[in-house]
């Protein structure tokens, strides 16, 4: 009760601070002195904190079960976990938010201090324009989706928190993929403050791809949280589904991605502005769009979040709001220079790095494209679609294989102009071999077909390439080579996941058995547990190989009680080649039941080559400067 | 120039998009899965919230050309919302509407019903959730149409607005 009361003021007491830090900043602009006033710094300070003791209190709220808490009555129980009853906390529409403006207070706050060596004008500006931000999320968050509503009588027992949300991946899954979207407004803010001050130079470039490089590795490791969390607990036997909500976090990678590589060529050369400071701007809308896509139920997917018209109408008028907002400063203050082009040369590594771009913002604009069409449909012509995987692939992956030569080729070319006769005979003698270890893969396997073999070649080849660099090279450039490394590994665990997986669906009583490849499934028995907040129903299967190994897999049903629900709980036996699944589902009374059995190979180094991505990320930031 | 026409095209690009999305915002987001196979209901027993009489659903599900089966509960703030909207159901006699309360406390459940008016012909109580989990059912509130040969022929999941309203006097005309 009290914490939520302290909660519930603290967030008004940062919503005025967020307030008067504006005239202040404006005075401090305008005035002579080349340093920051200090009170800017406290207040900056005390905004973050105030939401910070706010959002304790909600933690606190979902603690205790404080069911006179609306946010608490609808999302929580009192046999929850304490874990779950914590990660409650963020896992609903309301504490998401507040998160959102914790993670966007904190920023501006540790972007003050860090910027120490920028121009003061810049500063500032960045702060009014990351304020705007904030201002904001505070309006959207005390009008539509107050955490602390009160209710009255106080309920005995609280709705529960959707079952399929109680996973350990999905708990830290969007706090870290909010790092990711809001350091995004970080960059959004510092770059429109660069426009207007000009002061977009190389320094600025190397102060800020800190920030990018801290969202990308965020957002990457947020995504693939997400997508662990979607492979073990929703049972659907992937970790992709095209789903929109996936889609909406997937768009900004993109933009992000070709961000950190244009920073890299405004660090070194000063060229691609007008591309860093559009990508900058398109990032974080992205972030917002997505934030408007979830949060007002427009889309339909498995992500639980209330449906509210208003929500929805005022993100949407605030998003658009900020992309006139940014459109107008860009065309009025951005000078775009025309010589760019002329300095670039064909061959060089900038020039790859803009091909690749131009790929990104394909693969962007598809995905976007997949996203809202059917949202576009309906409201023109009326007609329901939904857009599923088959569109993403056909439209994707042939453009992939220029996508990863020029990735293999681009980090060895050099910048300003390469020659041609220096292009050195590994790089021939890589394909070559790529190409013969792909034929005899894939005559192994008895698969054929174009688009896969230049596939697997172009994979492998990126694999050699990255390889050969890492010691040609001498480790001056490890942390590119370590996520280009990981990234071809990421493609080639991919696709030989999806060309190689096989699945058998049976239904099945207790004691019998079906047979699958050169392995025999038997279901053994099945045992009931009863726990704190659910009951499971455990069924035992043995699984045998023609050499009579045999493992034994348990997937598990769980019956919730709060609010009741049904999840099927996948058992896994994950080794470096392959993974097993094993999922059930009741059929009928409890006496068939629906088994999924499925051969995933290679599907932990799905998850192993995004870490070595992130690993790559992470190696850069403590790198003083860029290549030589 | 160049650059005024880029921007007008832009802005007029986004204004396109924000009309679009705004239009789609009204649009119903209740999800509906399809219904693949018709399921046909299972028989179960239960007791009539008020009578405490022991009943059978082949007792319920007689003499009409649809059942609408709402599941529903005291404690469930969606339920209240939606519950005017059950009022006006209640008027369409083609319908047989029975209300499914779902792991409540009677006297809670009657005291609800005292409050906000009766729109079911009949109320039978789920005590331990099991006719719920038998219809399928996720959540609270959850709707089933169901027709004289005892199969579910659409369900909705939240509750109903307006429009499911007239969704439903449709199939059931």
């Amino acid at each position: 009760m009290l914490a939520n009361q302290i909660g519930h003021y603290s967030l008004f007491l940062g919503f005025f601070f967020s307030i008067i830090i504006i005239p202040i900043s404006i005075k401090n602009y305008n005035n002579k002195n080349q340093i920051i006033d200090n009170k800017i710094f406290s207040i900056s300070f005390f905004q973050f904190f105030f939401v910070l003791v706010s959002f304790f209190g909600l933690i606190l709220s979902f603690v205790n079960s404080d069911f006179s808490n609306e946010t608490v009555f609808n999302n929580s129980h009192t046999t929850k976990p304490l874990f779950y009853k914590i990660s409650g906390t963020w896992g609903n529409h309301e504490g998401s938010l507040l998160l959102w403006l914790l993670v966007l207070t904190l920023f501006i706050f540790v972007f003050l201090i860090k910027s120490n060596k920028q121009p003061k004008k810049y500063r500032i500006l960045t702060l009014l324009f990351q304020q705007v931000i904030i201002i904001g999320f505070f309006l959207f968050l005390l009008k539509t989706s107050n955490p602390f509503n009160y209710l009255f009588p106080i309920p005995k027992e609280g709705l529960g928190l959707n079952p399929i949300l109680q996973d350990p991946a999905l708990a830290i899954h969007p706090p870290i993929l909010y790092l990711g979207y809001v350091g995004s407004s970080i960059i959004f803010s510092s770059s429109l403050a660069a426009v207007v001050e000009k002061h977009i130079s190389k320094i600025w470039a190397k102060h800020i791809k800190v920030w990018i490089l801290v969202s990308w590795v965020f957002l990457t490791l947020g995504i693939m949280l997400g997508s662990i969390w979607a492979y073990y607990e929703l049972g659907w036997g992937g970790f992709w589904f095209w789903d929109p909500v996936e889609n909406v976090s997937l768009m900004p990678w993109f933009c992000l991605t070709a961000l950190l590589h244009c920073i890299l060529v405004l660090e070194k050369r000063l060229l691609l502005i007008s591309w860093t400071v559009i990508l900058s701007i398109a990032t974080f809308m992205l972030s917002m769009s997505g934030t408007f896509l979830v949060r007002s139920g427009i889309l339909n997917s498995v992500h639980t979040f209330a449906n509210d018209p208003e929500r929805g109408i005022f993100i949407l008028i605030f998003l658009f709001t900020l992309i006139f907002f940014s459109l107008f400063i860009f065309f009025v203050f951005h000078k775009h220079n025309s010589q760019e082009i002329a300095k670039t040369f064909w061959l060089s590594k900038e020039t790859s790095i803009l091909f690749n771009n131009w790929f990104l913002m394909y693969f962007l604009s598809v995905v976007l494209i997949g996203t809202v069409y059917p949202i576009f449909l309906e409201v023109l012509s009326g007609e329901k679609i939904s857009v599923g995987s088959p569109f993403y692939h056909k439209l994707i992956i042939p453009f992939l294989i220029p996508f990863l030569i020029f990735m293999s080729i681009g980090p060895n070319l050099n910048w300003i102009k390469s020659e041609i006769k220096k292009i050195k005979i590994q790089i021939i003698l890589s394909f070559i071999i790529a190409l013969i270890i792909s034929f005899l893969i894939l005559s192994k396997i008895g698969l054929v077909g174009l688009i896969n073999t230049i596939l697997i070649t172009v994979a492998f080849y990126l694999f050699f390439m990255t390889i050969k660099d890492f010691f040609s090279k001498k480790f001056n450039n490890y942390s590119q080579n370590f996520s280009h490394f990981g990234f071809s590994l990421l493609i080639l665990s991919i696709l030989f996941n999806s060309i190689l997986s096989s699945e058998k669906i049976v239904n099945l009583k207790v004691g019998e058995e079906f047979s699958f490849r050169e392995e025999t499934i038997t279901f053994e028995s099945i045992e009931n547990i009863k726990n704190k907040n659910y009951k499971s129903i455990i069924g035992n299967f043995k699984i045998k190989d023609k050499k009579n190994n045999s493992i034994q897999l348990k997937p598990e049903l769980r019956v919730y009680n709060q609010p009741l629900t049904i999840t099927s709980e996948a058992d896994i036996k994950t080794t470096l080649y392959y993974d097993k699944f094993l999922v059930m589902n009741v059929v009928k009374d409890y006496e068939y039941f629906n088994v999924r059995y499925q051969v995933k190979p290679f599907m932990i180094w799905v998850w192993i080559s995004t870490i070595l991505l992130v690993v790559g990320g992470c190696l850069s930031l403590f790198r003083r400067s860029y290549e030589k | 120039m160049k650059n005024k026409i880029i921007l007008s095209l832009l802005l007029l690009f986004f204004i396109f998009c924000f009309v679009i999305l705004y239009k789609g915002l009204n649009n119903s987001n209740i999800y509906v899965p399809e219904v693949k196979i018709e399921k046909t209901l299972t028989k179960f027993n239960s007791i009539d919230l008020y009578s405490e009489n022991k009943i059978s659903s082949d007792q319920i599900f007689v003499d009409s050309e649809y059942y609408v089966l709402n599941i529903w509960a005291s404690w469930c703030v969606p339920c209240r919302e939606e519950h005017p909207k059950l009022m006006k159901l209640s008027k369409n006699k083609s319908i047989k509407l029975i209300g499914l309360n779902y792991r409540d406390n009677p006297k809670n459940a009657k005291r609800f019903i005292s409050e906000f008016g009766d729109p079911y012909f009949m109320i039978i109580k789920d005590r331990n959730g099991t006719i719920s989990v038998d219809l399928g059912a996720i959540g609270v509130p959850e709707t089933f149409i169901i027709n004289k040969d005892k199969k579910i022929i659409k369900r909705f999941l939240g509750s109903l607005n307006e429009k499911l309203l007239n969704e439903i006097n449709l199939i059931t005309k």
